[in-house]
């Protein structure tokens, strides 16, 4: 990866059509309790979420682990319900389809996931598992029709011919997460959910991983849901940054927007609690970290889900919910507060100075 | 032996697992023993009845019953039967009442134990009610009562049978496949009764690896359900299907030897091992041999099944060894 300093600069605006739009999404889970499994409680893990992806871009979701971000991106790929909202893909319904025409939509839409060797099938090989979404859709009549395409995407992603008949135990984590990332190119998507793609990956081949998929993205113009709770890794990927807090999106800017003028409190508090890659830097530099466990999504904050931790809370916040608004050009953020303001020098309570 | 449900640890790591079970089986002696002990068996029940000088039921009134000798090595049956001949011969039913009622059970059992786990929800409670409820019937009965209204010459069963047989062979009609069909008979009612354990391992297994991000990754790529469960939830679980099919076998070789003691398994000429113990027990005081030598056999397969079925248990599941 490169300096903090080398971020994407945002091309100027595109006159393609969104490849992705998703209006107003809330995902919800029954919560069930004993033998009979009553339901006892509804969780929100995804509430009104609403952006819009177009070829060829990046959309970084951040946030803390268990914000909802992975539903988001499964529920946008039908491996999870919704219970209310659209998803389109394409111009295509997406929450609308079943069964067969469901199926065959998916060839539109992949999936990357976070650990490489959980989401390779341990019985089979890189072959079977790269020739199988072209034996699905019928794209090959079978496995050995399919070698020469499963050829060509392993040398894409960085493969040789020689891997094709390895099981996923015998390959390194990167090799795994090329392969993964074959399997959801073998369909020619257009829109590519990466949930956490290289977190599960060691250090140094993070950066490898990255820039491939940044390649692949130039190449095919592909478009991105990429999440992550890296920051750096988002900053180096991502066109737009939406930042999430306990399911709803808080914070939704171009990425260089995000980075030189966060609005949202929390936005500040992710940016701050960061690490940043030089040493004298990091230790000159005050950290402030979010004190305590984001509040449980089952019994959430009223008003502003972040005003327990926020330091410029006020007496609204606890009662009315912020809705996004624009603070900026393509820059809109969900918070009472008239202007961004700096975390205060001393920490307040609800925030402790690390 | 207990209906477990665990998952081979850390899922299934790929060929490896194959490969680790056949070493840890080979270093456990009992097991490899007793499994060329059972080929060795196999083979002979397969090659004797066709080598031997006496055919499994040919009479010799005259002779009756002798004990072991030089022509007959194992003696002959009141009937003056080769009792060598007929050993063999009912270790080939026996063996094949075990093989194809375990491959019916496992079949059966398979399917819906992995359809009712990975559909879950309302298929998964009515299927498995539909479990529940035929474990419940006491064993003995149904089989008596099948046997009685399904097992003779005007059962449709029987027609079914006879026309099945009629692609084979000119003469289906003959009354001599009678014994055959009742064979048959029970292969079919002891894989119907054997597949309810296999099915709610099988469901176990599957409900435990349905949430495993590869499952999700097939559904993404878009693969149909049903080769979701048949292509990538049960070969994972391939592990406890081959120990409980292992297992399964001595049990239903030794169900179908009691059936056949008490009369309602395989029946005369034809012979098993059950029916040969059972002869054998009557006129246990008179003809000891005619006892002795069809129950070594029978103990010394069921030992060895056993043997076998817990070393691939241990080799393919090594953590349900028992401490």
């Amino acid at each position: 990866m490169s300096a903090p300093g080398a971020a994407r600069v945002p091309e100027p605006t595109l006159p393609a059509a969104a490849v992705l739009e998703v209006d107003r999404l809330r995902v919800t889970f029954p919560v069930r309790r004993g033998v009979l499994g009553r339901r006892v409680g509804t969780l929100v893990a995804v509430d009104d979420v609403s952006f819009a992806v177009r070829p060829g871009r990046t959309l970084g979701l951040v946030g803390e682990s268990g914000c909802g971000k992975s539903t988001l991106g499964r529920a946008i790929l039908r491996l999870c319900e919704a219970e209310s909202g659209r998803v389109s893909v394409d111009g295509v319904d997406v929450r609308a389809l079943t069964g067969e025409r469901l199926r065959r939509a998916r060839r539109k839409m992949q999936m990357i996931f976070q650990d490489p060797y959980a989401s390779l099938d341990p019985r089979r090989t890189v072959l079977d598992c790269v020739a199988e979404p072209l034996t699905v859709h019928g794209l090959a009549s079978s496995r050995r029709a399919a070698l020469p395409a499963v050829t060509r995407l392993l040398e894409r992603v960085g493969l040789e011919a020689s891997h094709l008949g390895r099981y996923p135990h015998e390959l390194s984590g990167g090799q795994r997460q090329r392969v993964g990332i074959a399997r959801a190119l073998a369909l020619e998507p257009l829109l590519v959910v990466a949930d956490e793609p290289v977190s599960a990956l060691d250090m140094s081949i993070r950066a490898q991983i990255v820039n491939l998929l940044v390649e692949l993205q130039r190449e095919l113009g592909l478009a991105y849901l990429f999440i992550a709770h890296d920051l750096a890794l988002v900053r180096y990927v991502s066109h737009e940054v939406a930042v999430m807090y306990l399911g709803r999106v808080v914070e939704h800017a171009p990425v260089r927007a995000l980075f030189a003028r966060p609005f949202h409190p929390y936005t500040h508090a992710l940016l701050a609690s960061a690490p940043v890659p030089d040493p004298d830097a990091e230790r000159g530099r005050r950290r402030l970290v979010l004190a305590g466990e984001p509040p449980s999504p089952l019994d959430p904050p009223t008003g502003c889900a972040f005003h327990p931790r926020c330091p410029h809370a006020e007496a609204r916040c606890a009662r009315e919910r912020p809705e996004l608004r624009t603070v900026g050009d393509g820059h809109r953020a969900a918070c009472h507060l008239e202007a961004p303001r700096a975390w205060p020098a001393s920490p307040p309570a609800g925030t402790e100075g690390a | 032996m207990t209906a477990r449900a665990e998952v081979v640890p850390g899922g299934a790591p790929g060929r490896s697992l194959g490969r680790d079970a056949w070493r840890r089986l080979r270093h456990n002696r009992a097991a490899f023993v007793a499994g060329i002990v059972l080929v060795v068996l196999l083979l002979a029940c397969i090659f004797v009845p066709m080598l031997a000088p006496y055919a499994y039921d040919r009479q010799d009134l005259a002779l009756g019953a002798t004990p072991p000798s030089a022509a007959h090595w194992m003696g002959t049956d009141f009937h003056g039967r080769d009792l060598f001949a007929r050993v063999f011969f009912g270790g080939r039913v026996s063996f094949a009442v075990g093989f194809i009622a375990t491959g019916v059970a496992l079949v059966i059992g398979v399917t819906w134990g992995a359809v009712a786990g990975y559909f879950g929800g309302r298929v998964d409670a009515v299927m498995m009610r539909i479990v529940d409820i035929l474990f419940t019937f006491p064993f003995l009965i149904l089989v008596i009562l099948l046997k009685v209204f399904f097992a003779n010459s005007r059962s449709p069963l029987y027609h079914a049978f006879q026309a099945t047989l009629g692609l084979f062979v000119k003469d289906a009609k003959d009354p001599s496949y009678l014994p055959l069909f009742q064979i048959f008979f029970v292969f079919g009612a002891l894989g119907l009764v054997s597949w309810l354990t296999m099915a709610r391992i099988v469901r176990g297994q599957v409900i435990a690896l349905r949430e495993q991000p590869f499952i999700e990754a097939a559904r993404a790529i878009g693969v149909r359900p049903l080769a979701i469960v048949f292509r990538h939830l049960v070969p994972n679980a391939a592990g406890p299907i081959i120990v409980y099919t292992a297992l399964t076998v001595p049990q239903i070789m030794l169900t179908e030897a009691f059936l056949s003691f008490l009369g309602l398994g395989t029946e005369e000429p034809l012979s098993s091992w059950g029916l040969l113990v059972a002869g054998g027990a009557e006129t246990m005081a008179l003809y000891p041999w005619l006892l002795v030598f069809p129950s070594v056999m029978l103990a010394v397969t069921l030992l060895c099944l056993n043997f076998l079925g817990d070393g691939l248990r241990d080799a393919l599941d090594p953590r349900a060894r028992k401490a």
